[in-house]
Formats: structure tokens, C-alpha cells, sequence
């Protein structure tokens, strides 16, 4: 699923949802607190601030990305900014055979751990064959090697898109909180891509921890520094997103410098652990009915953001299809069938107001489609189109979000692309039908079993011929409405008797 | 005043905080050198026999530690944006207030604070405290114990202006500006004098005599530090904590105008601006609202040569 992101960053008003995207945390991402042995002899680590200066520090390895171009690594004895040697990094063209995902990225780790807490700053010295933008780079990443520790990329550090120029400049990636790296193996790490399709190369230098002393003014934020509503429910676990946590630091330009930072730099709370739990992942564990304040603190300062959730019980899933003969049924959507390839639950035409897509509830569980604004959307399968001539129905759940009023109404549309099997060309064929307000329930869940042949009303696109034209090439399905804004929908598949 | 009287007195106004053992070897070699005032001293330190005498003598005190407003028989305020509406004359944007939002104590500290807020038709509010007709001084040494705000825009400041500048207006009553901080330059302070011929927007393209400082592996928002002045005839030196970094004399190339230090007691200001000509306005990235603590402002007589044979 790829919508998360998007969930999170474009809509607020998803509220059921928000949070709620996944479940079942692994053992190893619940770490259990343990009491410390007053016997127990702490490892000493050492302290070593440079990470490359002019070749490899001691213990740092060089581990790339599984389908990065693997040696985009190289030491330069020829370009360098001081002394006699740097980093440089040839970031693959688009389409660069040897580059199989066609970026390029690494980890240094030193697995010996260093304690870095009395640095306060990664920095380095970084010059590009053009202006580019670094995608992600920082420290913290250990590919979950780090022998001290159960968390993978415990501490990890992330500057986005840093902008780099021709000319050698002095960079400085703060350390979110510096007391937290006493075993650090993360000493570096980007990715990188072509920029414009175009590859090139850039050189780090002199690179090294630093304890600069004027990275202050810290102003960590979760949430994105937004105070979020949002409605949880009882066994439904969450978590809260890593995209949305960052701590700013200024810099001794005067200039703030945000980094994501990984959970375990934070210290999450609830304001009712008897409402919802969140561990120090992030992960929130909904128990009671109430409502419950997260919120969080970095290094002692309150983070910006918070997110007030209400729980109501437990989410009701829409009503479990019927077993069914294969040869029966073309699902599109459901956790009940197996389904076709769907190239996306909302294609974001011109002119569409509606947000939203299919959202994991419960992973490889329960999913489901949400759409907020909704005026028009479509659910488009078309690599390849269906063949739906043997089936006679159209079977979809829908919960309405919101009060029903007389007026109300929702359209369901079904598009055939034709013998073309794609969109236009004259073979178009489409049929719709209406729901009113007597058909539609606020809150709950309704199964409508439609039959093909019924959808017999022009599209809002013009199209006609459906409910008695061949249905070979079925290639979308549509919902629209003028009056309702907030749907949930679940199983939408083909079936016949 | 003859070179004797002149060696003497530089002598002694170098306090024990300036002298700096890890220097002294460097020093000894500038010792023979008249010019080099502030370096003699640092060596002649060394020896048993030699006084050096600080300005000790307290002539106004605050160390801020009742909760509430300033107390009225040591400051007064500014209110508003300036005799002609246009920021004090720097185009800064702040409106002056005397409300507890803008300026109160509490726990040991003056706390101004600028916040951004639409009020009286500027957008942000701050606070400017002054001892203009309370307490004012010729000479002596003036320092303040504070801890800056940061962020573009930020403009705080602990100054000085000639307490005849109603009858003398500016710039020929003088100005000590003992500490300003751009607040995008977190690390950096600065020292400057205002005169005649000497002053800040000076169409004829002067400036006012001015020195920077910049802290190493620190920052002025973080923490306190010490701002202060050592004032004299025909000298003003400036410090950081424990570090004097100018002095400016009338002879000095940066002063191209009359010395206007010696001609009558000045007055204190504490104030913390929003934009203005000084480094500008606040941008996007500018937090609100900001501070500017100020843990005490102590002045000492002036204690004429005090030579000690």
C-alpha cells in the first residue's frame, strides 16, 4: 500500500483513519524494558569523531543498498577538499543497467559502536558536478546489524533533498539528541537518485563528528508539529508516523536545520493509558473507550504536534462476502477473493475534488477504501481490462460518514473501454445507477447486489450502452454524488449465481 | 596628558578578568610597545609589585529579583514606535509596551519578550526600558549579565545616549551601543560608538565606529554572558565576559568625527527590536515569541587614575 503518505500529509479529515494503519507489531518492535544487573559491566566504546577523513576510519565498512548501483562508491585521490583523499559518489543515469533500481546509496557502519554523545553535529565538506539535491542523507542506519541494540536504524537521522552546489561547502547534520548515541554504528549513510534522469557525481570530505557548541535552540515536532483529531479503535494498533517526526535545530548561520528523527529519540506519552497505550516506537495501542492525548518530548523539550484520539469500541468491518466458486466472482477490491490488478482506487482526474484511496486497516488483514470530498472518483483496472461477460452482478459495501439527508443521493458507475481496451476511441461503452437516500444508511454498512444489466443511466462522462453491451474490456468503477462527501467502501467484485 | 600619565592610567583599567596566562609570552614581547595599550598590562601583570585597579565603586544596581514590573525608581519606558512613527527611526516594527507580556521579572530575570501580534497597528510588540532622567553618569563601567534571542530579525540591545540629547539631539549628544546581536547571527555581538560625522545611516557614507565579537564553540542564545563598557576620558573599551575586545579612543581611524564622550553624563537603554535597519525583518523561520533575559545591570563609578604609586 502505497498511500500512506499520502493519507497522512493531505488529509486530516480521513479521521477514522489516520492513525490506524497497521497492527500486529512483531516482537522485536515491542522491546521489552529490562532492569540492569547492578552487576552488569557496561562496554566501553570508543570515541572517534572521524568518520572519513582521508580513508577509512577505524572499523568503517561500506555497505550498499541491495539494488543501488553498487560501486558508486569510490575514494578520489584527485578531487579532494583537504588533505589527500575524499568520498565520491557517481550517481547512476536513468536506466543505468548497474544500477538495478537505478539509484545509488549506502550505510558506513562501524559495528565496533562508537559513543558519539559528546558530539553535537555530523559534518562534512561536499561539492557536486552540478547543483543537485541530495534525496537523504545522514547517520543512524545499521541495516539492523548493531550488536548492542533489538532496534534496527535505532537512532537514525535523516536530512532531506540537501541542497548541494559546485562549489565546496561545510555541511552540518545535528544530532537530534547527542546523549542518545553512546553505541552508535550509523556513521553515515545516504541515497541518492538522477536528477532530471541525468546522473553526476558529488565528493564528501573531512567527514566527521563535531562537538560544535552552537547547534542550539532545539524544537523537536511529531505529527508534522500539527495537533491532529482523529477516532481510533479497540484492537486496532497504529502507530505514529516516522514521516512526521523531526527536531529543528539552528545553526551557527542562523539558519534552522530540521532532520527526521528516528521514534527512539523521542519519549511518546498518553495523556489515558487506559484509552490508548504508545510504546517508545510510536506504536499506539488502542484499549478503552475515551479519549486519550499523544504527545511527546525530545531530549527534555516538548515536541510540537499532538493527536487527541477518540475511541468509540471496536471498527466495524463490513459483512464478510460469501465463499464463492472462483470461476464466479471477479473481485476488484475485498480481503474476501483473490483480486485482478487495480491500477490505482482514485486516478485524481481534472475536476475531481475527492481525496482518499485504499487503506490497510489490519495488515495483509482487512482493507478498505475511504474517500473524503467525493464528488466524482474512479477505481481503474485496466492493465488489463476485465472480461466481466460471464458475470451478472456487481456487488460493493458502502458505509455513509455522515447524516442522510431526503436529497441525498449516490451514482455508481461502470466503464467498458471497449475492444480498444483503453479509454476513448469511440468504443466506449458506460451505464450508471442511483442510490437514494432511501437506499443509503448514515453510520452503517450496505450490501448492494446490483445486476449489470441495471446500470442502464448515462455516465456523467456521456457514456452509454453498458448494462446491454458486451462487457469485456470492464475497466473502471465509478462512484459519484453531488450531496455526500464521506464513504467507505469494501468489496467491490463481479459475480454471478 | 603627558606619555607617563597616559601608560599609567591604560594601566590600570585592565582588570584581572583580561589577563590571560596562556598569552603572557606573546605579551612580554609586545610589553615595550606604548601603542600596544592593552597588551602592556597584560604582562606587567605578571609582576607581584603592580595594582591593577577595577572601577569597583557601585553607583546603580538591579539585579531583578523581585517578581513584577521594573522597578520606577531605577527605569522608565518607551512606548509606541518612536517620536515619528517610523520605528525609533530604524524602521523597526515593533510597538513599545509597558505590559507584563512584554516586559516583566521573574525568577531573578528581566524577561522582555517580542512577540508577534497585531497591536496598535504594528505587528509585533516588545519593550525598551530606559534610566533617561533617573540615573545617568559620566565615566565608569557599565555591564550587563544577559542571555539573547535568536532568530532573523531579532535586534536586542543594551546602549547608551547622551543624557543631553533633548537640547543636543542626536547625533551629536553621542551613543555607546555596548552590546547589539543580529539574531541571525547567533555567535556574533557587537560594540559601537555614534558621533557627529560617525553614525548609523549617514548619507555621506560614515559609519558608526563598530567591532564585532564572535564567541567560539558558543552562541550568545544559549546562555548568559557578560556586555559591558569601561569608560573614561578619551577612551571606551569594550568587553564579553571576560574578554576585552576594543578600545576606541578619539584617535581611533574608525572615529572620524569629534569624540562626543566627554561632554556629560549619559543614560542607560535596554531594548529588544523586531526588524529594522540593523539586520532586517524576521522571515518565516524566525520563532516567536522570543526573549531577552537580562540577570542584573550594574554601573561602577569611574575612579579617576587610581594609580596605585
Amino acid at each position: 500500500m502505497k498511500n500512506r503518505k499520502f493519507i497522512y500529509l493531505r488529509s486530516t479529515l480521513l479521521l477514522s483513519f489516520v492513525l490506524i494503519l497497521f497492527s500486529g507489531c512483531d516482537d522485536d518492535t515491542w522491546p521489552l524494558s529490562r532492569e540492569v544487573s547492578d552487576e552488569i559491566d557496561f562496554a566501553k566504546f570508543g570515541n572517534n569523531p572521524e568518520v572519513f577523513i582521508d580513508g577509512f576510519s577505524g572499523g568503517l565498512e561500506y555497505l550498499p543498498f541491495e539494488g543501488s548501483k553498487l560501486d558508486a562508491f569510490s575514494v578520489d585521490t584527485e578531487v579532494k577538499y583537504a588533505g589527500t583523499a575524499s568520498m565520491r559518489f557517481d550517481i547512476p543515469n536513468f536506466g543505468d543497467p548497474d544500477a538495478e533500481l537505478g539509484f545509488a546509496g549506502a550505510i558506513f557502519p562501524d559495528y565496533g559502536g562508537r559513543d558519539l554523545s559528546g558530539y553535537d553535529a555530523l559534518t562534512f565538506w561536499a561539492k557536486a558536478t552540478k547543483a543537485a539535491t541530495i534525496n537523504q542523507i545522514g547517520f543512524g542506519s545499521d541495516f539492523g546489524d548493531n550488536v548492542y541494540r533489538d532496534i534496527k536504524d535505532q537512532y537514525l537521522v535523516t536530512k532531506q533533498n540537501l541542497r548541494i552546489s559546485t562549489g565546496w561547502t561545510k555541511y552540518i547534520i545535528p544530532i537530534p539528541d547527542p546523549s542518545k548515541l553512546v553505541n552508535e554504528s550509523g556513521m553515515f549513510w545516504y541515497a541518492e537518485g538522477p536528477e532530471n534522469g541525468d546522473g553526476y557525481t558529488f565528493w564528501i570530505d573531512e567527514l566527521k563528528f563535531e562537538k560544535l557548541g552552537t547547534v542550539a535552540q532545539p524544537r523537536p515536532a511529531i505529527f508534522e508539529g500539527e495537533d491532529l483529531e482523529a477516532q481510533a479503535f479497540i484492537g486496532i494498533q497504529g502507530k505514529i508516523p516516522d514521516e512526521g517526526l523531526t527536531q529543528t535545530l539552528n545553526l551557527p548561520s542562523g539558519n534552522n536545520e530540521t532532520v527526521l528523527a528516528a521514534p527512539s529519540y523521542f519519549t511518546f506519552s498518553s495523556s489515558n493509558v487506559e484509552v490508548v497505550r504508545v510504546n517508545q516506537l510510536g506504536f499506539l495501542s488502542p484499549v478503552g473507550v475515551g479519549t486519550a492525548e499523544i504527545t511527546a518530548t525530545l531530549g527534555g523539550v516538548k515536541a510540537k504536534g499532538s493527536a487527541l484520539l477518540e475511541v468509540s469500541g471496536g471498527f466495524e468491518f463490513a459483512p464478510v462476502p460469501p465463499a464463492r466458486d472462483p470461476a464466479t466472482v471477479i473481485s476488484i477490491f475485498s480481503d474476501a477473493y483473490a483480486n485482478v490488478l487495480v491500477d490505482n482506487y482514485n486516478g485524481f482526474f481534472g475536476g475531481q475534488t475527492t481525496i482518499g484511496g485504499a487503506i490497510e486497516i489490519i495488515e495483509d488483514v482487512e482493507n478498505i477504501i475511504v474517500y473524503e470530498n467525493l464528488n466524482f472518483v474512479a477505481t481503474s483496472f485496466t492493465n488489463p481490462t476485465v472480461d466481466a461477460s460471464g458475470m451478472t452482478f456487481l456487488h460493493v459495501d458502502i458505509r455513509t460518514e455522515e447524516t442522510i439527508d431526503p436529497g441525498d443521493s449516490i451514482i455508481l458507475e461502470l466503464i467498458d473501454f471497449g475492444p480498444d481496451s483503453v479509454f476513448g476511441g469511440g468504443d466506449d461503452t458506460g451505464g450508471g445507477i442511483t442510490f437514494t437516500s432511501g437506499d443509503l444508511e448514515s453510520g452503517a454498512w450496505i450490501s448492494l447486489d446490483i445486476p449489470l444489466v441495471n446500470f442502464t443511466n448515462n455516465t456523467g462522462g456521456g457514456l452509454s450502452g453498458f448494462a446491454n453491451g458486451a462487457k469485456t474490456n470492464v475497466a473502471q468503477v465509478v462512484f459519484a454524488s453531488g450531496t455526500i462527501s464521506s464513504i467507505v467502501v469494501d468489496n467491490i467484485y463481479f459475480y454471478t449465481e | 596628558m603627558n606619555q607617563k600619565n597616559k601608560l599609567q592610567m591604560k594601566k590600570q583599567l585592565i582588570p584581572p578578568r583580561y589577563m590571560d596566562t596562556n598569552k603572557t609570552t606573546f605579551l612580554i614581547a609586545k610589553c615595550l610597545l606604548l601603542t600596544a595599550v592593552f597588551l602592556v598590562n597584560f604582562s606587567c601583570a605578571v609582576d607581584d609589585t603592580q595594582t591593577v585597579v577595577n572601577f569597583t565603586e557601585l553607583t546603580f544596581q538591579d539585579e531583578f529579583d523581585v517578581d513584577g514590573p521594573p522597578d520606577p525608581s531605577k527605569w522608565t519606558f518607551d512606548i509606541g514606535r518612536g517620536p515619528g512613527n517610523d520605528g525609533w527611526g530604524n524602521q523597526e516594527l515593533q510597538y513599545y509596551t509597558d505590559r507584563e507580556e512584554n516586559v516583566t521579572i521573574n525568577n531573578g530575570y528581566l524577561i522582555i519578550t517580542a512577540r508577534s501580534e497585531s497591536f496598535q497597528g504594528a505587528s509585533y510588540t516588545s519593550a525598551r526600558l530606559l534610566t533617561k532622567g533617573v540615573f545617568e553618569q559620566q565615566y565608569g563601567r557599565f555591564e550587563a549579565r544577559m542571555r539573547l534571542p535568536y532568530g532573523k530579525g531579532m535586534w536586542p540591545a543594551f546602549w547608551m545616549l547622551g543624557a543631553d540629547i533633548d537640547t543636543n539631539p542626536w547625533p551629536g549628544c553621542g551613543e555607546i551601543d555596548i552590546m547589539e546581536n543580529k539574531g541571525r547571527t547567533p555567535t556574533i555581538v557587537s560594540g559601537a560608538l555614534h558621533g557627529p560625522g560617525y553614525w548609523g545611516g549617514n548619507p555621506e557614507g560614515s559609519n558608526p565606529a563598530s567591532k564585532e565579537y564572535e564567541l567560539t564553540n558558543d552562541r550568545f542564545d544559549t546562555g548568559f554572558h557578560i556586555f559591558g563598557i569601561e569608560w573614561g576620558p578619551q577612551y571606551i573599551n569594550l568587553y564579553v565576559d571576560d574578554v576585552l575586545y576594543k578600545q576606541f579612543n578619539p584617535e581611533d581611524e574608525a572615529v572620524t568625527g569629534p569624540w562626543a564622550f566627554d561632554q556629560g553624563p549619559f543614560f542607560m537603554l535596554l531594548n529588544l527590536a523586531v526588524g529594522g535597519n540593523f539586520d532586517g525583518p524576521p522571515n518565516a523561520e524566525t520563532v516567536f515569541p522570543q526573549t531577552m533575559l537580562v540577570d542584573y545591570v550594574r554601573v561602577y563609578e569611574y575612579n579617576e587614575y587610581n594609580v596605585q604609586n
